[in-house]
């Protein structure tokens, strides 16, 4: 985490366990200057809801939110990485109680061994749970499972007022599904109990196989429906009658254990230079993993490390992009509309020639529990874009074309969606204003975000 | 049973709690030390789930010197099987300047650092003694090397401990017990939070395996990350005309 110290917030603040950081959505295209405390007890979380001189606050967790979610210019951030304690684990049920520090990674490793896995993950096991509710996270089985807050029983809030509430659906719907998805603007997250899923074994079987074109792709999704994963890999760049080639990757829960050497994550060493992404380099890349993969369909088994966070193999990727950043776009459009909206997502990157790599294509399933969760039946397409002169122009038409379809950005993404964009496709804004007017009258919690999308 | 319990003085810090999970891992029994009940609850609940081994919180006030013998029989109690190894972690660290200005800032930070410490050692001596084996190992600080203009109210209570350290080694070692004082540099915690440049960080958990590690292996003193030593070898020679110039 970047470091500046700001000598004259730095005198007040010292005695109250807050310092002036600089801090950075994972894309590295939004930053926030703020003040932050890291409290190491969930006792002292209370504290923390009165940062210095008035200031907004916005918890943040392992700051893999891509945009502005977790930033808060000017205001305060609250550190929630340090609670990282399981409380229970009830291996007859598989509910586990936990702090919100808690990564999947950290899951994953204690779990795996015992049988089981948090039933959802999203693509990097350095998210907190704690952030993976407050996003109401997803991963590469939603068609299956839903996201995150599909598998929540209950969670603790300490509500702006200093109320420390335990919300279930039962007992506080509304609460309950404001705060799932909700992006830290219901309160800070203490303690979450999250459903973990049984597996056989500690070993996935993965198919790959090449994808002609969007249509092939689509086809492909469709028989897989079945599967408990599935993922494509697209060649964004890709045009014309190739035009949504890709991979596409499906797995299942293998019965038999695999062994699998011990992952050491290699770093990405510097901030790359912005020449080297560039349209050919891209291109390169992108024609060469299309290419690798097999026409007729490979078969292996993989960890699940392996398999749900490919790219936390390279500690520090996003310095790929450079010192200038990357956004990343996430949609998701609904399937009667899909196909064609995805094709013209598709054709604006590719005439743009906005240079990135693989894009991912998935099916999602059901409507999320949160007011503003993501997921929903439809397509959804993630990829980035880095931040270059003209991206705006991209990520407008790209907003434009997803509202017309009836689609919506993801939050987690996001740093650019306008206002009036989210409005329009988050039917449920107006019931999550109403309860933050309820909670939050003063708008004591507050983000980047919440002052661009006026939450 | 695990082959050694470790007895967490001042467990609810992150240095404390890094160690307590390093020792853990290792299928170590814990005793977890302090005050904070309720987070010494849910860092037993984490060991417990984490590593599947016993950890049994206890209340601890190195402050309250009258109830450090009964405290001991309490652990004695609770030690979870093999050697009673002892990793003494509490210690506070207030402004220098509140200290200069309120007597009682000042005393309350010999007492948590220095008398609170070298009574418990006191109390545990005979135990240790009585098992024949068993590490001890202490935090100090690259303070107590020499006293600077910034905190040397705490570095006198660190050289303190460290002294105090010396003769309990020797007088352990008779009986088989090893002791070692890490001298520490700034770990990443809410202690050093808030203060602005401080050099050669290390995270909690880094600090905690390396400990572990020389807690294995040896006695005396370490310094901890080792660049200290030939940083603090420096500081220590300088002459006093410039270290009083010096603004550290």
């Amino acid at each position: 985490m970047p470091e500046s110290f700001a000598p004259a917030i730095q005198e007040g603040a010292r005695a109250m366990g807050w310092k002036a950081v600089t801090l950075q959505g994972w894309g590295r295209s939004s930053s926030a200057d703020c003040l932050a405390a890291r409290p190491e007890r969930s006792g002292e979380m209370a504290a923390a809801l009165a940062p210095p001189g008035n200031r907004t606050l916005i918890a943040h967790g392992g700051g893999r939110s891509y945009g502005d979610a977790a930033l808060n210019t000017g205001g305060a951030v609250v550190l929630t990485g340090r609670l990282d304690r399981i409380l229970s684990f009830d291996p007859s049920t598989g509910l586990l109680v936990s702090e919100p520090g808690v990564t999947f990674a950290e899951l994953l490793a204690i779990f795996l061994p015992r049988g089981f896995i948090a039933p959802v993950s999203p693509g990097t096991g350095f998210v907190t749970l704690g952030g993976a509710l407050a996003n109401d996270v997803h991963g590469k089985n939603h068609h299956g499972l839903g996201s995150i807050g599909d598998h929540v029983a209950w969670f603790d809030l300490l509500l702006p007022d200093g109320r420390l509430l335990r919300v279930a659906e039962a007992t506080d719907p509304d609460l309950f599904r404001a705060t799932i998805g909700g992006i830290g603007l219901t309160g800070i997250i203490t303690a979450i109990c999250l459903r973990l899923a049984a597996v056989p074994s500690n070993a996935l079987t993965v198919q790959r196989r090449r994808v002609a074109n969007l249509d092939d792709f689509l086809q492909g999704f469709k028989d897989a429906a079945g599967t408990a994963y599935s993922v494509g890999w697209i060649d964004a760049l890709a045009q014309g009658a190739a035009l949504g080639r890709g991979v596409l990757e499906t797995a299942e829960a293998s019965p038999h254990d695999g062994t699998f050497p011990s992952r050491k994550a290699k770093r990405f060493p510097i901030d790359a230079p912005g020449w080297l992404l560039n349209g050919l380099s891209v291109r390169a890349f992108n024609a060469l993993y299309w290419r690798r993969a097999s026409i007729v369909g490979q078969q292996t088994t993989a960890s699940y490390a392996q398999f749900l966070y490919p790219l936390d193999a390279i500690e520090g990727w996003n310095r790929m992009y450079g010192k200038q950043g990357f956004r990343q776009f996430q949609c998701v459009v609904p399937f009667e509309t899909g196909e064609r909206a995805l094709r013209r997502l598709l054709e604006t990157i590719a005439s743009a020639g906005a240079a990135s790599f693989l894009a991912v294509l998935k099916v999602m399933g059901a409507q999320g529990r949160g007011m503003l969760s993501f997921g929903m039946p439809g397509y959804s397409l993630a990829l980035d874009i880095p931040s270059r002169p003209g991206s705006e122009a991209v990520f407008a038409a790209l907003e434009r074309i997803t509202r017309d379809a009836g689609g919506r950005i993801y939050l987690a993404k996001d740093s650019v969606m306008s206002s009036d964009g989210f409005n329009a496709m988050y039917s449920e804004a107006g019931a999550f204003r109403a309860l933050r007017e309820r909670i939050d009258p003063q708008r004591r919690l507050a983000s980047d975000m919440s002052r661009r999308l006026k939450l | 049973m695990s082959s050694e319990t470790w007895l967490i003085l001042g467990a609810s810090s992150a240095v404390a709690r890094a160690f307590a999970r390093e020792a853990a891992a290792h299928g170590a029994a814990l005793l977890l030390a302090g005050r904070d009940m309720p987070d010494l609850e849910c860092q037993a609940a984490d060991l417990t789930i984490r590593h599947q081994v016993a950890a049994v919180p206890l209340r601890f006030d190195a402050g309250d010197l009258a109830s450090h013998a009964g405290f001991v029989a309490r652990c004695l109690s609770q030690a979870g099987g093999g050697f009673l190894n002892v990793f003494l972690a509490f210690g506070v660290m207030p402004d220098q300047a509140d200290a200069d200005a309120d007597p009682t800032v000042a005393a309350s930070m010999v007492t948590a650092n220095f008398t609170g410490a070298a009574s418990i050692l006191a109390a545990l001596a005979p135990a240790l003694e009585a098992q024949g084996g068993g590490r001890v190992v202490a935090l100090g600080s690259v303070a107590g090397d020499r006293g600077r203009k910034r905190n040397f109210l705490y570095g006198a209570t660190k050289a303190a401990l460290r002294t105090y350290l010396q003769g309990y080694a020797a007088r352990l070692a008779k009986a088989g017990v090893r002791v070692l004082c890490i001298k520490a540099g700034p770990v990443d915690t809410a202690m050093t939070w808030p203060l602005p440049g401080l050099p050669f960080m290390v995270s909690p958990s880094a600090f905690a395996s390396t400990a572990w590690r020389r807690a294995r292996r040896g006695s005396g003193s370490t310094y901890l990350p080792s660049i200290w030593w030939p940083v603090m070898s420096i500081i220590r020679l300088l002459p006093t005309s410039i270290f009083n110039r010096l603004d550290i």
